[in-house]
């Protein structure tokens, strides 16, 4: 174990080169060895009647596959240099691991690794392939959406085929387990919204404007995108964790050989799950939304709950609530797309899992948004 | 300690709950031999292995390993003990975040001040010695079989080249041609590099063929012989262990019957 045990010298004789070595020739020492040999012969080179090279490896105490690795490497630099190598009076033992690993280590050199590629070229490839990637990728999750689309027909058509019990289990998972957390957080947007709407308009002594903004920004937008993005990162990434474990354990398999279809059976009770629980979170979340802008307006800016519902109905009517309302399906329905097909897609390890899941939740809250602006953009077309 | 013995282990208790799994067990592994443990479902091989290794804290007993008793070592000790033994695990637990030749770099890098491309080919020569094709090193472990993979574990655990290297159940899972392979390849390993090999396993061919003792645990102890010895043993576990079909079975290819 200590490492200053093992040494090795060089001395030159009329007919050879003697390398002695000796001492504890184990992988703790090879680091050293390596430097005091590479100063012993630099200078070293076969000529002037010397061609031979003897390592004299008698006071060799112990040795390990480090060591013994070393003894070729370093015979093999000697041959290198135009010396004949020959390794004198090792024990035994140790001949017969020198020779085994003087047979590995030949293979391992003989053997030819692919080099790395050039570093420009291999940033251009990872682009190139990125967006391939990107646009197959979009490819399958649009064929993906196509078979749920398909299968949810027939599921409406048969409705006893679907699993009731799965369902009501995710719906219970989904919604109602995130009732607090959702709750809470829409509350606080909607004191946000106030305070800055308060802050903002009392410029112009338009306060009672405040509770506008509220209404129309937590029905419209606030209530039902801060509820998926929240469920995107909460129950999307459940989908693909749940899926993707089942792909490891081969449970999915196990499915397919005993004829059941595993987007019939893992997929569909999610789909229509969070597309239940998403609105009811949604509407859930534009009341509190609005409770935490009642809140505010009441202890900041001296309108009283009765006036701050009478502003509010004057400044919303059923289109704006519908507007939110609307999206909700439809995000309930990308999330749990993204989440299910990133589940299905996990390969062989752990580690895939832990990428895919954060795949689904990058993807999910990414398409989320998308949705939203195509629905702000065909909204502002409509004329609503 | 007895200078013979590289393990020593007194009156090992371990427990769970109410489930006594070890009831004053005591066992040595003497230098340079390999081991081999065996045991019904249940009845705590690999809870000793993991305790002699660290892994799980006895409730009571004394454990001597390399001299030194791994449970007071603390540091500099306990890291320079580590580094005497390694283990394969089952499925051989290789880092599923780094290819096969990293895989077998990280000791090495953790524990020794060698160059860059000393720890390479170090790492390869491990990967060539377990017989694992060179276009295995840029492989990732999920890319490999689970032969292997094993290959690729017990390349890990002789990484620092230990004294003692602990195999769980190496040959589960594997064909029968290459759990015949890996056993030579263990005893080949076993003595090329004078290893104590410590090994649980269920694998009666492993066992008649390449250990030199047997440990089997039961009724809460072990009881530790030849094959021959156990053989004549009349508990009624070892009789149906080594006496069975399969257990004659494996007598008989290996002319010991």
């Amino acid at each position: 174990m200590v490492e200053d045990d093992a040494w090795i010298n060089a001395e030159r004789t009329a007919d050879a080169l003697v390398v002695a070595v000796g001492g504890d020739w184990r992988v703790d020492a090879v680091a050293n060895l390596l430097r005091a040999a590479t100063a012993t012969w630099t200078a070293e080179k076969a000529g002037d009647g010397v061609s031979t090279a003897v390592v004299r490896a008698r006071d060799i105490s112990s040795l390990d596959s480090g060591g013994a690795w070393l003894l070729v490497h370093l015979s093999r630099q000697l041959e290198e240099r135009g010396f004949t190598t020959r390794i004198d009076g090792l024990g035994d033992s140790h001949r017969l691991l020198l020779d085994r690993v003087r047979k590995s280590a030949d293979r391992i050199e003989i053997t030819e690794v692919p080099p790395n590629r050039n570093a420009l070229v291999s940033a251009l490839a990872t682009v190139g392939e990125a967006a391939v990637n990107a646009c197959k990728r979009a490819h399958e999750l649009l064929s993906f959406f196509g078979l749920t689309v398909i299968l949810l027909g027939r599921v409406i058509v048969r409705p006893w085929r679907l699993e009731l019990t799965a369902t009501l289990k995710y719906i219970e998972r989904t919604g109602l387990d995130a009732l607090p957390i959702v709750g809470l957080l829409a509350f606080l947007i909607g004191v946000v919204v106030a305070f800055m709407g308060a802050t903002q308009l009392k410029q112009f002594g338009a306060e009672i404007f405040t509770v506008n903004l509220v209404g129309v920004a937590v029905l419209r937008e606030l209530g039902v995108l801060i509820t998926s993005i929240l469920i995107a990162g909460r129950s999307g990434s459940a989908f693909t964790a749940q899926i993707g474990t089942m792909k490891v354990n081969q449970e999915v398999d196990a499915m397919q050989t005993i004829g059941l279809d595993p987007v019939e059976i893992l997929v569909l009770p999610r789909i229509i799950a969070l597309m239940i629980t998403l609105p009811l979170l949604t509407f859930y979340a534009n009341m509190m939304g609005l409770a935490g802008g009642a809140f505010m307006s009441v202890v900041t800016l001296d309108i009283s709950l009765t006036q701050f519902l009478d502003q509010l109905s004057g400044a919303i009517d059923f289109t704006t609530f519908a507007i939110g309302m609307v999206k909700a399906p439809v995000f309930a329905y990308v999330i749990a797309l993204v989440g299910c097909f990133e589940g299905l897609k996990v390969t062989g390890s752990a580690e895939s899992v832990g990428q895919r899941t954060t795949m689904s939740v990058v993807e999910g809250i990414f398409l989320v948004i998308v949705f939203d602006s195509i629905f702000a953009i065909a909204f502002s077309y409509l004329g609503i | 300690m007895d200078p013979g013995n590289v393990i020593e282990v007194r009156g090992l208790v371990n427990q769970f709950g109410t489930n006594r799994i070890h009831d004053g067990l005591d066992l040595d592994v003497h230098k340079g031999e390999v081991l081999g443990v065996v045991g019904g479902s249940g009845t705590g091989k690999s809870v000793l292995l993991r305790t002699i290794i660290g892994l799980n804290r006895a409730r009571d007993g004394e454990i001597m390993v390399l001299g030194q008793d791994s449970r007071n070592l603390k540091g500099r000790e306990a890291r320079r003990l580590l580094r005497r033994w390694g283990v394969l695990f089952q499925d051989g637990a290789l880092f599923s975040s780094l290819t096969v030749e990293q895989n077998i770099a990280v000791s090495m890098r953790e524990h020794t001040r060698l160059p860059g491309h000393a720890i390479n080919r170090l790492a390869r020569l491990k990967i060539d010695m377990v017989g694992l094709p060179l276009h295995a090193c840029s492989k990732y472990p999920s890319e490999l079989s689970g032969g292997m993979r094993k290959r690729a574990g017990l390349a890990r655990a002789l990484a620092l080249d230990p004294e003692i290297v602990f195999l769980d159940e190496p040959t589960a899972g594997l064909d029968p041609i290459g759990a015949a392979d890996f056993d030579i390849l263990i005893r080949d390993l076993q003595r090329s590099l004078g290893l104590t090999v410590f090994m649980v396993t269920h694998d009666l061919d492993s066992l008649v063929a390449i250990t030199d003792r047997i440990a089997v645990l039961v009724d809460r102890k072990i009881k530790v012989g030849t094959v021959d010895e156990l053989r004549m043993d009349d508990h009624p576990w070892i009789q149906d262990y080594f006496n069975g079909p399969r257990g004659r079975a494996a007598m008989a290819s290996h002319g010991r019957d």
